[in-house]
């Protein structure tokens, strides 16, 4: 049996700020519990919110990103529900008026791209950290009224690696223009799986919901436990005990957990957030939001390609926003796009890489990568020289001028050639010798030419030069 | 001037104090009117506007350090860790905070009988309400303990008792005084303001808190409004309104003796006010309007109550109770602690928010309120403010009184809503007494318009010139 799989996704992201989606507490990662909290994030009677544009900003940085509609007007919506880990008995978000709706986004898929379809992004605010001992439970504040961007996409995805490839560009998308860390192993992304199958492309199946999957190697296991769930209920002609429900992931048994069903689906009881005035979302703010969106990875991917390099060749420098913007001042400079790149990846991400540092804190700027190429272009240094000056540069603090100067060749044919004329003068016997046939007195004239000029003489040209000259 | 604030500043501080100490005392023996009384208190010493004079603090305000329950059992020991913006202001001005006043709890119903320590009684009666939900704050103010206090409003929570304990209640434009540290009842409605003797003090104790509060986004600067520069100002040719479907007696079927002589002497002074040359009209508003005021009123302020209490789980803060599980444990530390009233009215607001009832009840309340906002707004083109009696009747009975919400409730009673609704200035004085018992005035204006409508009161109240019967 042919069976298609539909699949939305919801995206959660803590974002980054300085201070809390509502409250002035710092927004940064601590590993003492309860560390960063004010009396607006503990929920104490009497708080009142107070937004924090920043996050606000980033919301309709993304809108912008994902093409989606963003309202005139800046609202809030209150989510209520009682839960330990909600200090408020609420949540502050955004329900009848997103900061982005319909959307869409192309991302790269299998050496093309693919369009995916936004349902809406809103902001909200995160809930305390809970942890579970035996028989107590813990609740950190310091999660509290973090700033969090939801994403929810249509069910725009048909497998799994489309789902992955979306994800993956996301995130990528969320660093490029520091929205979020984006940081998996500090619990920043969160997501909400929709399946559904059917047997006909055309109609979708009954929803079921995964909620709070934690990481993007848990959403993958995810949809394979979900549409093996599924498809086997199909096999057996059970499908009708396909439920619109919400499930959960349990990682031990690597299957889905039925969690609660639509029937009992909680009223949040929406309303309007009261003590926070509607605020007009003006063209100075949307322009003061999206002026620094950087060549989003897809963009720069296209410019890539445009100059002849490969997936192998892009792949690990768009990894990084950094890294992907000092490849580019190199490859504006118009070196050679293919030697330019293999030079960095053999010298400078090889380093970072072995060192764990970013590409922001090496000594070597693109510029002084550009001056080495100039120089192994108009051959004054050679290749393996070259590798030696970004080396030293990399390791000391010499200047760049001074090692080039120590390794670029001698390419000045009037000094060597009055070089080359002084030292045969000056060697009548071996001039004599080799003019009677002893050719391989040749490398003696040279040697005493690397002599002279320390080694840096250009071989090339000096041996070209040294024959001219012996030929008179 | 007719103010107490104006003849205390030079007064001796340390004496005063002693006195509002020993009489709170005497009156909380009463009347109930404190949950907390300070007697460690020291006079206020900063460099300020009330130069140390005594006040008291409704206790849903939060006072670093200093236990503020709301009256409510969830916060019976609640000490809170930070200090509400308006209290905070108080302190800034060199007023010395003599205690904590008791309300109804969280400041819902005016009955005055649901505080966690017991009802509150009216000084000028004590088998009477002094009316809520600022119950202790008027009692205080009314028997003398304190020259002004702090109350808050979100119906006419002010200015009711205000109104049964004859004295000036004012609530500023919503706003202008911070709500930051005001543990909330209704967001959209709740203000803070205060209660005292005499207008002129009112005005006094506004002008000294009010300004732009980075904690609360719904806060205005008002620094270029002076409440006091004008505030005895001649009134000549002003114009005021009143609502021909309240304020006639023809209006009323069966009207009891109470309401014809209180529309009897309110006539009187509509006629005194025209003849030192203010203008009132008469202005007919739609009684089916008028009629669901309350209603509308109801269905706002529980749905967002609901969702402001949520935060009582006994979690966080509180005695926490235990349970078979998170939810249990949370749920039995409402029922124990939330008094019946207060979860009958939660048990309103979850209805009227649920999904399935919130276009017909939560929204269409909405649209009432627009409504009579929107029409206000025109009247308020041509007029100066609304005056209307604050009440059809004088202090109820605490034994007359259940907290069963009447279907047949009179728009004379519970009109003060507007002021809540549009958040409008609104203040009540004292102008008549029926069977000893007095009655309020109560005028209302646009928003913004604080220091013209304290112009007016204060030429009214001079004109009035109420004598309280004790």
């Amino acid at each position: 049996m042919k069976l298609f799989p539909t699949i939305g996704i919801e995206m959660h992201a803590e974002l980054k700020s300085n201070s809390k989606a509502f409250s002035t507490a710092e927004n940064t990662y601590t590993k003492h519990s309860n560390n960063h909290v004010s009396p607006v994030d503990l929920g104490l009677p009497g708080i009142l919110p107070v937004v924090n544009l920043e996050p606000v900003k980033k919301g309709i940085k993304m809108a912008t990103i994902l093409n989606c509609e963003i309202p005139e007007y800046l609202y809030y919506d209150r989510k209520n529900y009682y839960y330990p880990d909600l200090p408020k008995g609420y949540q502050i978000t955004q329900s009848h008026a997103p900061i982005g709706i319909n959307g869409h986004i192309e991302v790269p898929f299998n050496g093309e791209t693919k369009e995916f379809l936004i349902h809406d992004i809103h902001l909200e605010e995160d809930s305390a950290k809970m942890e579970h001992l035996t028989s107590e439970s813990l609740i950190n504040y310091n999660r509290s009224g973090i700033p969090l961007l939801e994403l929810v996409t249509e069910p725009t995805f048909h497998s799994k690696e489309e789902v992955m490839a979306f994800l993956e560009y996301i995130r990528r998308v969320y660093q490029y223009t520091d929205i979020s860390e984006a940081d998996i192993r500090k619990g920043q992304i969160r997501c909400d799986v929709n399946i559904s199958l059917s047997t006909d492309e055309n109609t979708l199946g009954t929803k079921v919901e995964i909620k709070n999957v934690n990481g993007f190697a848990n959403v993958e296991k995810v949809i394979d436990a979900e549409i093996a769930r599924q498809t086997k209920l199909f096999e057996d002609g059970r499908e009708s005990e396909i439920e619109q429900e919400t499930r959960r992931y349990d990682e031990a048994s690597n299957t889905t957990i039925r969690m609660r069903s639509k029937a009992d689906a909680i009223d949040y009881k929406y309303f309007i957030e009261p003590n926070i005035p509607k605020m007009k979302i003006t063209k100075e703010l949307i322009n003061d939001s999206i002026k620094d969106i950087p060549k989003l990875p897809l963009e720069r991917i296209n410019y890539y390609k445009s100059l002849g390099l490969t997936e192998e060749d892009y792949n690990p420098i768009i990894k990084d926003r950094l890294l992907s913007d000092y490849v580019n001042e190199v490859l504006e400079s118009k070196a050679d796009a293919k030697l330019a790149i293999n030079f960095i990846t053999a010298n400078i991400i090889s380093f970072i890489n072995r060192n764990e540092i970013s590409i922001n804190e090496l000594r070597v700027k693109p510029s002084d990568i550009i001056l080495v190429l100039s120089k192994m272009s108009d051959n004054s240094i050679s290749s393996k020289q070259a590798k030696e000056v970004v080396e030293k540069l990399l390791t000391t603090d010499s200047d760049i001028n001074s090692i080039i100067s120590e390794y670029s060749q001698n390419s000045n044919e009037d000094e060597l050639a009055t070089l080359i004329s002084n030292i045969i003068s000056n060697s009548p016997n071996e001039v004599e010798a080799y003019k009677n046939g002893r050719t391989n007195l040749f490398n003696f004239f040279v040697g005493q030419v690397m002599k002279e000029t320390k080694g840096k003489a250009n071989p090339v040209l000096t041996k070209e030069l040294i024959e001219k000259e012996l030929s008179k | 001037m007719r103010s107490l604030i104006l003849d205390l500043l030079n007064k001796d501080k340390e004496k005063l104090l002693k006195s509002s100490l020993a009489k709170a005392h005497e009156n909380n023996d009463k009347c109930n009117s404190f949950v907390t009384i300070l007697d460690d208190a020291k006079v206020n010493t900063n460099n300020g506007a009330f130069k140390g004079i005594s006040y008291a603090l409704k206790d849903n305000i939060s006072t670093k350090g200093i236990l503020s329950t709301a009256s409510s059992n969830t916060l019976k020991n609640y000490i809170p860790p930070y200090s509400a913006t308006s209290y905070l202001a108080l302190e800034r001005e060199g007023a010395t905070l003599i205690g904590k006043t008791t309300m109804d709890e969280f400041g819902m119903g005016g009955t005055a009988k649901t505080a966690h320590t017991g009802l509150v009684r009216n000084p000028l009666d004590t088998l009477r309400t002094p009316g809520g939900s600022s119950a202790g704050s008027a009692v205080a103010v009314s028997a003398g303990v304190v020259p002004f206090a702090i109350g808050t409003d979100t119906g006419d929570s002010i200015r009711k008792p205000a109104s049964y304990t004859g004295i000036v209640g004012y609530k500023p434009t919503y706003g202008m005084i911070s709500r930051y540290g005001l543990m909330p009842f209704a967001s959209s409605l709740d203000h803070v303001g205060v209660l005292s003797k005499y207008v002129y003090d009112a005005a006094y104790v506004v002008n000294y808190i009010k300004g732009k509060d980075e904690k609360d986004m719904t806060s205005f600067d008002s620094s270029n409004i002076d409440l006091l520069k004008d505030i005895d100002k001649d009134i000549k040719g002003k114009r005021l309104f009143y609502i021909k479907e309240i304020a006639d007696i023809n209006e009323y079927e069966n009207p009891s003796d109470e309401l014809v002589s209180i529309l009897k002497e309110f006539n009187n002074k509509i006629d005194a006010i025209r003849n030192i040359g203010v203008e009132v009209e008469e202005v007919s508003i739609d009684k089916k309007l008028l009629n669901v005021l309350n209603t509308a009123y109801i269905a706002i302020a529980t749905a967002e109550a609901t969702s402001n209490l949520s935060n009582m789980t006994g979690i966080q803060f509180g005695e926490r109770e235990d349970g078979e599980n998170i939810y249990e444990l949370m749920k039995n530390f409402r029922t124990k602690n939330f008094s019946s009233l207060i979860k009958r009215r939660f048990v309103i607001g979850s209805f009227v928010l649920q999904k399935e009832n919130q276009e017909r009840y939560f929204v269409n309340a909405q649209r009432v309120r627009a409504k009579i906002v929107s029409i206000m707004n025109d009247l308020f083109t041509k007029y100066d403010g609304l005056i209307l009696p604050a009440s059809g009747n004088v202090a109820p009975k605490l034994s007359d009184i259940n907290d069963n919400m009447s279907k047949t409730e009179l728009a004379i009673n519970n009109h003060m809503v507007i002021g809540n609704f549009g958040g409008y200035p609104s203040i009540t004085i004292p102008f008549v007494n029926y069977n000893n018992l007095p009655v309020g005035l109560n005028i209302t204006g646009p928003k913004v318009s604080d220091a013209n409508i304290l112009n007016i009161a204060y030429k009214l109240e001079e004109l009035i010139d109420y004598k309280e019967v004790r």
